[in-house]
């Protein structure tokens, strides 16, 4: 029987929405499958999320100790290496915790990796077949992936549809287990992301602008079509990297979450990265030149066009 | 500080309609347009700018094929002293430890303090950094957006974690660090400056010269392989405006306000 491990990154006592999603995507790996939700953590905040987490799984392994206070990726892999079977399959999700821990992880334990699955396909023999995307979202591949020995695999979130929490697991407590957990990178503190002069959170309209802006000077155009709209203008991340917006107009997983009645996305790929920070089902326009761009799979309405000479024209409309 | 920065050529986003060839199983290579994976100019640019600051050399490295060598050259012109083309027919059809392992054998021939990635290349994985620091036995640390050099044996970095807020760790050297975006404006490179490169000797090593058992890389040591491209179907996608422009503006004009966006 496949042994499948989900690694389950927590806050506060809280566990992340991928928690509800795991059970989906072991199902999709093997219908038969054991699955076991893993957690680390220390003290009370870690017996309330292994609590939780009963109503997902039937079984949660606990491992708690000081050191894993904070989830610092070195610590947590000399723990889970520890532990767990590597010859099992082990899931984590494919954001920030992941990438720093899931690859170090394989190397380890001596498991194939692969990275940000959508979705899976089933085993045949020892082959798992995996769907993944490739060029931020332009293509999709099939891989397969050895799991004789083990593999580790990220997940993306959102991508697996969501259980609801019934059935009660039983807590199983591996802290003894757990090994030395000393580290050669020791964590400092958080430094919170800069709030700034506006807030596109509070916005029912968004005029986003993506890479397709092309020049600083540009921004102006996206400027005056959210000034005639009463909008506000965001960004994608490439405009933060190149500072000529703010991180406070960044739209995605590493800037904000936004819930807009309406989302204009003005030369945007749409990457899974981008699209991660709008929530709440708003009706999404897509203006790009290539028609072949992710974001026209996502969008309601999309129009294949120069942002650059769109814009202004629907700004002049507007103000008829 | 002596620091090593792995770089990639890949298929630029940004000038390319990617289309699969006829068979539908690859993209359609022939025209497309190549160039340095993004993140890797960044590691780059954060590495020429800490040996500025602290002395050292900037040797950067690939694993690909001849045509490789151009990125190598782009990143030399940038400032890097040095660099390194790690190519075999072996090496074809590697995954992601493939492509780790050959990077080990060599690091293992330097004496590097520093070794930079990219966060994630083409295929989206952000996976060497992560098993090359797993396979050397040093620390890692992903997603780095600040590198503040102080001892010999320690240094500060930032790691980028959701939302955009900042992780502050201390890491002890040698390590290896995933560069993300945005930690630095990596410069500009002219015609002039890839000129000035142009005859620079690239050494290129293969597989013996590195020592490495040809099983353990390649299509041969791969436990995890591409078998196709496709298009998803992913229902039914936007609906497209068509026409001229003043139709699709009315037309759009009249979705948005309905939808509560105008008044
Ligand atoms: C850990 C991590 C976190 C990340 N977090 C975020 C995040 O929070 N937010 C975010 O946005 N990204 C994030 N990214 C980056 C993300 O992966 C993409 O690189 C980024 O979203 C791409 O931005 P873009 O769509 O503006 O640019 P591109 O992907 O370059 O797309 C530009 C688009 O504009 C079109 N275009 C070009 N010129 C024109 C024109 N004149 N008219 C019309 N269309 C035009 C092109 O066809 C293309 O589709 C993150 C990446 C990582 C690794
Ligand atoms: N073929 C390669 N040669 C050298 N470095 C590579 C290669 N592939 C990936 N890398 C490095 O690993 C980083 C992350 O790529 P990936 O893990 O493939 O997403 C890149 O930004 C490069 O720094």
């Amino acid at each position: 029987m496949t042994q499948i491990f989900a690694y389950i990154p927590h806050c506060a006592g809280v566990y992340e929405d991928i928690a509800m999603e795991f059970p989906q995507a072991a199902k999709k790996i093997d219908e038969g499958a054991s699955l076991t939700a893993v957690v680390t953590g220390s003290g009370a905040d870690l017996d309330k999320v292994a609590d939780s987490l009963t109503g997902l799984y039937s079984e949660v392994i606990k491992i708690d100790n000081e050191a894993l206070a904070y989830p610092n990726s070195e610590v947590i892999r000399k723990a889970l290496c520890n532990v767990l079977d590597p010859q099992a399959i082990i899931l984590l999700p494919h954001n920030t915790l992941g990438m720093d821990l899931a690859p170090g992880l394989s190397i380890k334990m001596d498991s194939a990796y692969a990275a940000d699955a959508v979705d899976f396909e089933g085993i045949e023999g020892s082959s798992l077949k995996i769907v993944r995307q490739e060029l931020g979202g332009a293509v999709s591949t099939h891989v397969t992936c050895d799991i004789s020995g083990g593999a580790v695999i990220t997940v993306r979130a959102g991508s697996f549809a969501p259980v609801e929490a019934s059935q009660g697991g039983s807590v199983v407590d591996k802290s003894g287990e757990a090994g030395d957990l000393s580290s050669k990178r020791r964590f400092l503190e958080i430094v919170e992301a800069e709030v700034g002069d506006v807030d596109i959170t509070k916005s029912d309209v968004l005029v986003s602008v993506g890479r397709g802006i092309e020049e600083e000077e540009n921004i102006e155009i996206a400027q005056e079509l959210a000034e005639a709209m009463g909008a506000v203008v965001s960004c994608s991340r490439p405009i933060v990297d190149a500072k000529w917006l703010e991180k406070s107009r960044q739209v995605g997983t590493s800037g904000l979450t936004v819930k807009p009645k309406v989302y204009m996305a003005m030369g945007i790929s749409g990457s899974f990265q981008h699209m991660g920070g709008v929530k709440g089902n708003p009706y999404i326009v897509a203006v790009n030149k290539n028609a072949k761009a992710p974001i026209f799979q996502v969008a309601d309405v999309g129009i294949v066009a120069d942002i650059l000479e769109f814009m202004p024209e629907l700004t002049d409309a507007i103000k008829g | 500080m002596e620091i090593l920065v792995c770089v990639k050529r890949v298929p630029d986003t940004a000038e390319n309609e990617f289309e699969l060839n006829s068979a539908g199983n690859d993209l359609d290579r022939d025209d497309l347009v190549y160039s340095v994976n993004e993140w890797d100019n960044y590691a780059v640019e954060e590495a020429i700018q800490i040996v500025d600051n602290v002395g050292g050399s900037v040797t950067v490295v690939t694993v690909g094929d001849d045509e490789s060598e151009e990125v190598l050259r782009r990143e030399m012109a940038m400032g890097a002293d040095n660099g390194v083309l790690l190519s075999d027919e072996a090496f074809e059809g590697s995954d992601g430890k493939g492509i780790a392992t050959i990077l080990k054998a060599e690091v293992e021939k330097g004496s590097y303090d520093l070794i930079l990635t990219g966060a994630q290349a083409d295929e989206g994985a952000a996976q060497i950094g992560g098993m090359l620091a797993a396979m050397l036995d040093v620390p890692f640390a992903s997603l780095v957006n600040k590198i503040e050099v102080g001892g010999d044996s320690v240094i500060k970095v930032g790691r980028e974690i959701e939302g955009g807020n900042q992780e502050m760790n201390e890491i002890e050297l040698p390590c290896v660090l995933s560069i993300q975006t945005g930690i630095n404006e990596p410069r500009y490179v002219g015609i002039r400056g890839i000129r000035k490169v142009a005859k620079v000797e690239i050494p290129l090593k293969n597989a013996a010269d590195l020592g490495i058992d040809t099983a353990a890389v390649g299509e041969a040591g791969a436990k995890v392989k591409r078998v196709d491209y496709f298009v998803p179907d992913l229902g039914e996608g936007a609906e497209m405006l068509e026409g001229s422009t003043e139709e699709i503006i009315a037309q759009l004009i009249e979705r948005i306000k309905s939808k509560g966006g105008l008044a």
